[in-house]
């Protein structure tokens, strides 16, 4: 399957990462040689072959239900983004994440 | 005792050195700390510091050797892969997205270290969220092979690499998404170990590919690594897929003879893309190894050339979603100016990672997307079952699997990095063990000459069936008993002393 | 043209836990912003989730009281979307293989119009376990969003229906009949106000008697059953009215405006999403085993339709009161709390189902704030049982206990509603009341059976109200045949 450079402007908005023309051009030339090496896979007959996910065949354990976490938010906070816009404030007020107006 | 001698011996040597208190752990962090002032700004290797830190644990260790309580690696300097959290430290991940970012909480293998009364020397450098073999897509700059400063020193572990082959720590922790401990370890000329999927926990390990990620010592000998591997693995039940399994000491084997062992030689590790030097210095190992009383059996491991296709599948499909997180809302890089919602999460994460991540991001979310899933992610699981098989069927005819770590000896730095392809050749030998979560190791086995510069280190794989860390280290270790490669060190140009 | 509306719900129950689904967490509802927000709720790096016991336990109750297949292996994968309420970039749920398979509910359809009550089958296509997002906030700062990540993580059961339902009407019938099932059996407290319980509504119209589905419009979020009677009611109408018109029907995620009663396309969702879901590399297969539906159904409670023939059997209730007193787990224990304090099973469905009910309703009130006992009700109908009090006597006695005056025989006391059942004083009373009544004692001597009422009345009224009435009809009845 031959890469497009629809398909790159494409994949790059659904993983939000801005590209511009020059870029999506140069990026289309490398990726179409990745996908060039993935391709090999199609030769492979895996008509009953259960997919493997995990390195082990194990389940999932289970956690008994407990509150074992305190507030941490002041230290988690420090981390916080700077606001950006002209403002070197951290990303936050009155305990919450700052971020533009979400839409819905 | 001369500060060269002081920062090249072995754990064992440091812990007998601490525990009968002919130096303390004060001095020899010192030591360890001048011998970093002095080589790691031309090495690049550490791209986080903190005297203060590090001396305080120092200090701390010395006063539980001096109350008695000392484990094994009391007191010795370790260097940290900058991927791992630890509380209190920049953990950046090789990455500018995470440049700022203090780490407030440890990671499971920091919290071992610090349990085992270990010195956190530092962070070292890496490729970017673990994505590259010649560390050069680390935001903090690529590091120098000390062997040869005008080669890398592979990836992505190359920080670590870097430190533990210069001696600018005792060892060093990494960790191996298709060949990170290994393919450094070839290069750098020290012996690295991957576990067993699930043996060491991922909490606090920063994830690249969730489902191959796994964490294991690089140091300078088996036995090192055995000692790390006493501290750094175990059970947490805070990684769900770590394996409940009992607490196992892997010094159990180490001396016991080889007599007998069966080595498997696959005949995809010795076909075209091995250079002749490096494949001739595997088999002057496999000589030595006939001498210890091993038996060779010729295998097959067919699916050898699908591992790379299939990874660079389910890599950059799980790290397209493992990566998601960073969007500038919590944490992590914001762009400086944006218009609205959507500009800032693509503008921040169009400036926060590098190129190659950006890449692996687009290939994951195009391999995952609506249409391509089937043809790609499902296609790929189903060839990682038939790769898993694969050794299945060779370990029913040897014990261990031996072969080339990687391809070719180190290659200068700018060599590969317009070409995706080439680099990710690299890993091709070890790949196939990240995807079948098996334990892989690379010893140091001898030096290749190149052309255009001096002999350079070859590593050995040595690949063990599920849970066979403890067999895998005794066979390097009975190999390091009769021949002296891992215990030459490069000769450093003169730093700024 | 005649349409048909199809409607299929999928809820969003949050289950009762103390944690969260992934981390130890609290999801204590009302916290100020992000202070439960742990490490794993803010996806920091190297965070990984471990599954809550609890949780799953709380899907396997469901899947047995739907009688529907629990799957031994279930899988989680991850959706993957940004959004600033979502951590990760993505919500760990299920999608191929979900925890609880194909199910089925009985609901009860209430009359309307000219249409009688019915009972219908609504059968669920599958429930699975997922991740609650945080919330955005709007309005703390000027053009911004607060994100406030404390209910991100918290456990839920998303409960899918097949496009089973024709009205509105079914429709809440439906999420009334969840909404009581899912708090019957413990897992989830029903609260709609604090987001424990929410519909997202799927409604499209086709021509009656056409078999093809309609292009849906999903109503997000609705959290009354008020909200979703008129939303489905708009939508319905919305929908109709624009293909009546000759438009088309864009398949879309709406949101309902309870200001203005209608429904609008939401903004954030215009893109076609492709949430590119694949199985979690962090979280292993969760398997369930027999013996695990075993343990879980040795602590389920009696089903309502397994309680509702019972208490038929049991007490000769009819259908309609054994389905009314099932009809919540809060009434089913209260009339049964009222029985096992000694009271009569047909009086006290009466009473409970009748005055209390009522008066509850009146204000507002749920049977948990009740101030009637189920104990007080027991002893109230065991005063008319033993003829202490009338029928008439005992409502006083209702409303004086609603008030908190006191306990029954305090009241009846205080009130003097105690009933005269000394047979020679009313004996007396009834004398007198023939001796004044002479007319009317030969009508009833004619045939006249009304005359007879009229003297029973005459007679409690000379008592004030306070004879006992079955005492003043036999001894009226003796007199007057003598
Ligand atoms: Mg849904
Ligand atoms: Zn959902």
């Amino acid at each position: 399957m031959a890469l497009s450079i629809e398909d790159i402007k494409k994949v790059a908005h659904l993983a939000r990462i801005e590209i511009n023309e020059t870029d999506a051009q140069a990026t289309l030339n490398k990726l179409s040689g990745i996908l060039a090496l993935i391709e090999q896979m199609q030769a492979v007959d895996t008509s009953g072959i259960v997919p493997m996910s995990h390195a082990q065949d194990l389940s999932q354990r289970l956690r008994d239900d407990v509150v074992s976490k305190t507030n941490l938010r002041d230290e988690f906070q420090k981390n916080a983004p700077i606001l950006g816009n002209g403002s070197q404030e951290l990303a936050v007020a009155g305990g919450l994440y700052l971020v533009p107006k979400v839409i819905e | 005792m001369a500060n060269s001698e002081l920062t090249n011996g072995s754990l064992k040597a440091y812990a007998q050195l601490l525990q009968s208190k002919q130096i303390s752990s004060l001095e020899l962090t010192q030591a360890f700390l001048q011998r970093i002032k002095q080589y790691n700004p031309s090495i690049n290797a550490y791209i986080a510091l903190d005297e203060d830190k590090t001396l305080a644990q120092a200090r701390a260790a010395d006063a539980r050797i001096a109350a008695g309580s000392a484990a094994p690696l009391t007191g010795i300097p370790i260097a940290q892969k900058d991927i791992f959290c630890a509380k209190g430290w920049p953990t950046t991940c090789g990455s500018k997205m995470l440049a700022n970012f203090v780490a407030p909480y440890d990671a499971h293998v920091i919290s071992q270290f610090d349990a085992a009364g270990a010195v956190n020397l530092g962070k070292t450098n890496m490729d970017e969220f673990a994505m590259g073999s010649s560390n050069e897509t680390s935001y903090f700059g690529g590091v120098k092979n000390p062997w040869s400063f005008d080669r890398v020193p592979g990836g992505s572990s190359g920080g670590s690499a870097a430190a533990v082959a210069a001696r600018l720590c005792a060892a060093a922790t990494g960790t191996d998404t298709g060949g990170s401990i290994r393919q450094p370890a070839s290069l750098c000329g020290f012996t690295g170990l991957k576990p067993t999927y699930g043996v060491v926990s991922r909490f606090g390990m920063i994830a690249f590919a969730s489902s191959l990620d796994q964490a294991g010592p690089m140091a300078k000998s088996a036995e090192d690594c055995a000692l790390m591997m006493n501290v750094m693995a175990g059970f947490d039940e805070r990684d769900s897929t770590s394996l409940d399994r009992a607490k196992e000491d892997y010094c159990r084997d180490l001396n016991k003879p080889l007599a007998g062992l069966k080595i498997g030689l696959p005949k995809e590790f010795f076909a075209e893309g091995l250079s002749a030097e490096v494949g001739q210095v595997i088999e002057n190992a496999i000589a030595e190894y006939k001498k210890l009383g091993a038996e060779i059996v010729n295998i097959s491991l067919p699916n050898t050339g699908l591992s790379i296709p299939v990874y660079y599948v389910l890599a950059p499909a799980e790290a397209s979603s493992n990566l998601s997180r960073y969007d500038g809302v919590r944490y992590g890089h914001r762009a400086a100016e944006y218009t609205d919602l959507m500009d800032m999460y693509c503008k921040s994460r169009a400036e926060g990672f590098g190129a190659e991540v950006k890449r692996r991001i687009l290939i994951g979310t195009y391999v995952l997307s609506a249409g391509y899933y089937d043809a790609y992610y499902l296609k790929a699981q189903q060839i990682r079952r038939l790769i898993a098989q694969d050794f299945v069927e060779a370990f029913k005819q040897c014990d261990v699997i031996m072969g080339p770590a990687a391809p070719s000896t180190a290659f200068k730095a700018g060599e590969k990095v317009d070409d995706p392809v080439a680099m990710y050749l690299q890993d091709i030998y070890t790949i196939s063990t990240n995807l079948a979560g098996l334990p892989g190791m690379s010893v140091p086995a001898g030096f290749a000459s190149s052309q255009d510069g001096p002999a350079l280190p070859v590593g050995l794989q040595i690949i063990g069936n599920y849970f066979d860390e403890a067999r895998m280290l005794n066979v390097a270790h009975q190999y390091q008993q009769v021949t002296d490669w891992h215990t030459l060190a490069p000769n450093l140009p003169e730093g700024k002393a | 043209m005649e349409w048909e509306v199809v409607i299929g719900l999928e809820t969003h129950t949050q289950l009762q836990t103390v944690s969260k689904i992934f981390s130890g967490a609290s999801v204590k509802y009302g916290a100020e912003p992000n202070t439960q927000a742990c490490e794993v709720s803010l996806a920091l790096p190297g965070v990984l989730p471990v599954l809550n016991k609890q949780a799953v336990e709380c899907a396997i109750k469901f899947g047995l009281a739907i009688n529907a297949e629990i799957a031994p292996r279930s899988v989680f994968a991850r959706k993957n979307y940004f959004y600033p309420d979502l951590p990760k970039g993505y919500q760990i749920s299920q999608f191929e293989l979900p925890v609880v398979g194909k199910g089925a509910i009985t609901i009860q359809v209430p009359a309307a119009g000219k249409q009688d009550a019915y009972e219908k089958v609504v059968n669920i296509t599958r429930a699975h376990l997922e991740e609650d997002a945080g919330k955005s906030v709007h309005g703390a700062v000027e053009g911004m969003s607060g994100i406030d990540l404390n209910r991100a993580g918290t456990p839920l059961l998303e409960i899918v229906t097949e496009p089973d339902m024709r009205s509105a009407a079914e429709a809440v019938a439906y999420a009334k009949k969840l909404h009581e099932l899912v708090q019957w059996i413990g897992i989830c407290d029903g609260n709609m106000q604090e987001g424990s319980f929410r519909c997202d509504v799927n409604v499209s119209v086709r021509p009656k008697g056409s078999d093809k589905l309609g292009t849906r419009r999903e109503i997000k979020n609705l959290n009354s059953f008020k909200f979703m009677t008129q939303a489905i009611e708009y939508e319905t109408r919305w929908q109709i009215e624009t293909l009546e018109d000759g438009g088309k029907i864009q398949q879309a995620t709406v949101l309902f405006n309870p200001d203005t009663g209608e429904t609008r396309a939401m903004r954030s969702k215009e893109e076609a999403n492709d949430y590119r879901y694949f199985p979690d590399p962090d979280l292993l297969p969760l398997v369930i085993t027999e013996q695990d539906k075993a343990r879980v159904q040795a602590n389920m409670p009696e089903l309502p339709a397994a309680m509702k023939a019972r208490l038929e059997a049991q007490f000769a209730l009819s259908s309609y009161d054994a389905s009314s007193l099932t009809a919540s787990r809060d009434l089913a224990d209260y009339f049964m709390a009222a029985i096992d304090a000694g009271a009569e099973p047909k009086q006290t469905a009466n009473w409970v189902m009748g005055s209390l009910s009522a008066k509850l309703n009146s204000e507002d009130k749920d049977l948990s704030s009740s101030p009637i006992s189920a104990q007080q009700l027991a002893q109230l109908l065991k005063r008319i049982s033993d003829g202490t009090i009338s029928n008439n006597a005992a409502k006083q006695v209702f409303e004086a206990m609603w008030l908190g005056e006191g306990e029954v025989d305090s009241i009846i006391a205080a009130k003097g509603l105690k009933q005269e059942s000394d047979s020679g004083a009313i004996e007396a009373i009834i004398d007198e009341v023939l001796a004044a009544n002479a007319a009317m004692v030969e009508e009833f001597k004619a045939g006249k059976e009304k005359a007879f009422n009229a003297l029973v009345g005459q007679a409690m009224k000379a008592s004030k109200g306070k004879a006992n009435p079955a005492q003043v009809n036999d001894i009226l009845k003796k007199k007057l045949q003598a």
